[in-house]
């Protein structure tokens, strides 16, 4: 759709900067020598074959994992070992996760006041009020007393969604966010992820999902065994594809 | 193309055979040959049992008196029991003191059952009520020595009294460290790491007879001469940490079982390390091993009768010396019976308790 509009909405400020990132999982070298600058806006899609590092790579992001070599610059901040450091980064940035990884022992509501308020101090009132908007935008909100558990995938991963928009992040990473969902749900939620790159989020996602790339993304990255192998915008990446295991990729999945 | 219009069709009672006592019995007493004989050998045994026992312990038992002449011999002989009650609840505490040991139990019976129960307010409040103020006001009402109190020293303190104050101190402080211990041991630190890995090995590998003979015999030894802590004090310590390594294995089951997801959540979304485990793992790992903190628990309740062995009088023990009195010779079962039956009613509660609260605290989740 709109290309030339969301081009638009990409700034030059660098919002996430990697350079020459490495990461080993004991002898095996998962992330090879990664260099990515994320513009504030912009929309990555990354993709590649199963195991290839993808979800590694934007776990480092928020010091999920940890890189043991290169720099990762989020928001001016270098992730390294100063606690306060990754505590300021993940304020800054919101995740979503293939699994939901809701807590199950809150209500909807209390899932997404919980970090607000004991994070980020909060009252109560402002917390429920913000959570409250929020939800209404991914149109659950009339769910916000219940449990995880009693609501249906489609609706758990919006209220994930939610719940990291309560903390007011500036980028959201997604890890296959509608991996584990049923055909009929994935909707539900790939349009609550439309509406937000339209607002303008700086968003990373991981997802195999080409129609949604292809309508919000301004870049694609495709990786394979660790390294980032072609990088291009959407339209370019699927239609005329460079490297040959970007062909052979796309053959099989589209 | 043939149209088939259905109306819904009427719900249909089950056939008469499948409901009722009748049905009931059928399908589970006496569904095939071998099981209708099971059935009727299990009833002939409690036939031969219950009604002798009820006889005993009800119909033919003597509950008023004040010796053993009151007693016909035909059954139970309650007057044993009677007699004796304020020593198997009070021990060797002055008669005249009795009145604070129940206003202490009064005091913490109505805070307990205020957080137990559900809907009432200010739960917050009654918390640190009961977790701080409370154990001071306790410790002057048992032992005295300030407001006017006369001091009641530890060694006159026994019977269902000593019991309940073993067990419930045990209790609070067994799981606040058991979690501590727990969180540890699953800790990346090595130095936390270490530590509680050696304190539950070491307090799980020693009997607890064990442990309270060290607290009592041998403790006093190596300690110097004016640094003489009170016996009861070292038995409670020894039985705290002897059961703190116990909840602390089971609380770690049921950190264990909570999967890697919620800690990277909470992390993701900026929780620190003792907020995430206090807001996030801890209520849902504490949640799975409700039946093993109760079994703990239990254990720990009973296991307090050791202490008999170290010369505290708990209720078995006060008991049990009575079957020594001259004029009382004989009537030990009474005795025995009376104290398991106070023990089984306190375990069987805490056991509903624990299955009344996995029900209350079940989401809709595995
Ligand atoms: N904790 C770990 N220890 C060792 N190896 C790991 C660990 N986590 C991931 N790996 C390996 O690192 C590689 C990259 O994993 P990653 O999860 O990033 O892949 P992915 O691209 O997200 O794959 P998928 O599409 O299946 O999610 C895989 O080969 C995996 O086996
Ligand atoms: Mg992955």
């Amino acid at each position: 759709m709109t290309e030339t509009q969301t081009q638009q909405n990409v700034s030059a400020e660098v919002m996430v900067e990697l350079r020459n990132v490495n990461k080993w999982y004991g002898d095996f070298h998962v992330l090879k020598d990664i260099n990515l600058k994320v513009y504030k806006g912009e929309r990555i899609i990354i993709c590649g074959p199963s195991g290839c590092g993808k979800s590694t790579l934007i776990r480092c992001m928020n010091r999920l994992e940890e890189h043991q070599k290169g720099d990762i610059i989020v928001s001016g901040i270098t992730l390294d070992d100063d606690l306060k450091h990754i505590d300021r980064v993940r304020r800054d940035i919101g995740m979503v996760f293939q699994q939901f990884n809701l807590f199950p022992h809150l209500t909807v509501m209390e899932n997404c006041c919980l970090a607000p308020i004991w994070v980020q101090k909060k009252s109560r009132r402002d917390a429920e009020a913000t959570a409250i908007r929020l939800l209404e935008r991914v149109q659950i909100a009339d769910q916000a007393k219940k449990f995880p558990g009693q609501l249906s995938g489609g609706q758990q991963q919006r209220v994930a969604i939610a719940r990291s928009l309560c903390m007011n992040p500036s980028i959201m990473l997604f890890d296959e966010p509608t991996s584990a969902l049923d055909p009929e749900m994935i909707k539900e939620v790939l349009d609550v992820m439309v509406d937000l790159a339209h607002e303008g989020m700086t968003m990373l996602c991981v997802t195999h999902e080409m129609g949604f790339a292809k309508t919000v993304a301004n870049r694609v990255l495709f990786m394979d065994a660790g390294e980032i192998i072609e990088e291009n915008e959407p339209n370019e990446f699927f239609d005329n594809p460079q490297s040959d295991r970007t062909k052979l990729f796309l053959s099989q999945i589209l | 193309m043939a149209v088939y219009i259905t109306t819904p069709s009427p719900a249909l009672p089950p056939p008469s055979n499948s409901v009722g006592v009748l049905g009931w019995m059928r399908k589970n007493l006496f569904s095939s040959p071998a099981n209708s004989i099971f059935t009727l050998i299990g009833l002939y045994i409690l036939f031969r049992t219950i009604p002798p026992t009820i006889d005993w312990a009800l119909f033919q038992a003597d509950w008023v008196g004040t010796s053993r002449d009151a007693c016909s011999g035909e059954g139970a002989c309650w007057v044993f029991v009677t007699v004796r009650f304020q020593q198997f609840m009070f021990g060797f505490y002055p008669p005249s003191e009795y009145w604070r040991v129940v206003v202490a139990f009064s005091l913490v019976g109505a805070l307990v059952a205020w957080l137990l129960i559900e809907r009432t307010p200010k739960k917050g409040l009654v918390g640190i009520f009961t977790i701080f103020c409370y154990p001071v006001i306790a410790y002057f009402l048992f032992y005295g020595g300030a407001f006017g109190l006369p001091v009641v020293e530890t060694y006159k303190w026994g019977g269902l009294m000593l019991t309940l104050i073993l067990a419930t101190i045990g209790m609070f402080c067994a799981l606040p460290i058991g979690i501590i211990l727990a969180l540890g041991r699953r800790s990346s630190m090595p130095i936390a790491k270490s530590l509680s890995v050696v304190f539950i090995e070491f307090w799980r590998g020693v009997p607890l007879i064990t442990v309270l003979f060290m607290s009592s015999v041998m403790l006093p030894i190596f300690m110097p001469e004016n640094l003489q802590i009170d016996k009861l004090l070292r038995a409670l310590i020894g039985i705290i940490f002897f059961q703190s390594a116990y909840m602390a294995e089971v609380v770690r089951g049921g950190l264990q079982a909570i999967p890697k997801g919620q800690y990277e959540a909470a992390e993701a979304l900026g929780l620190s390390y003792w907020k995430s485990m206090f807001f996030i793992i801890l209520p849902q790992a504490l949640k799975l091993v409700i039946p093993g903190i109760v079994n703990t628990f239990i254990a720990l309740f009973k296991d307090t009768t050791l202490v008999l062995i170290i010369g505290l009088f708990d209720l078995l023990a006060v008991v049990q010396s009575a079957f020594a009195d001259a004029k009382w010779i004989g009537y030990s079962v009474e005795g025995y019976v009376f104290v398991a039956a106070i023990y089984w009613v306190s375990c069987f509660s805490m056991s509903r308790y624990s299955q009344y609260l996995e029900r209350k605290l079940h989401t809709g989740h595995a």
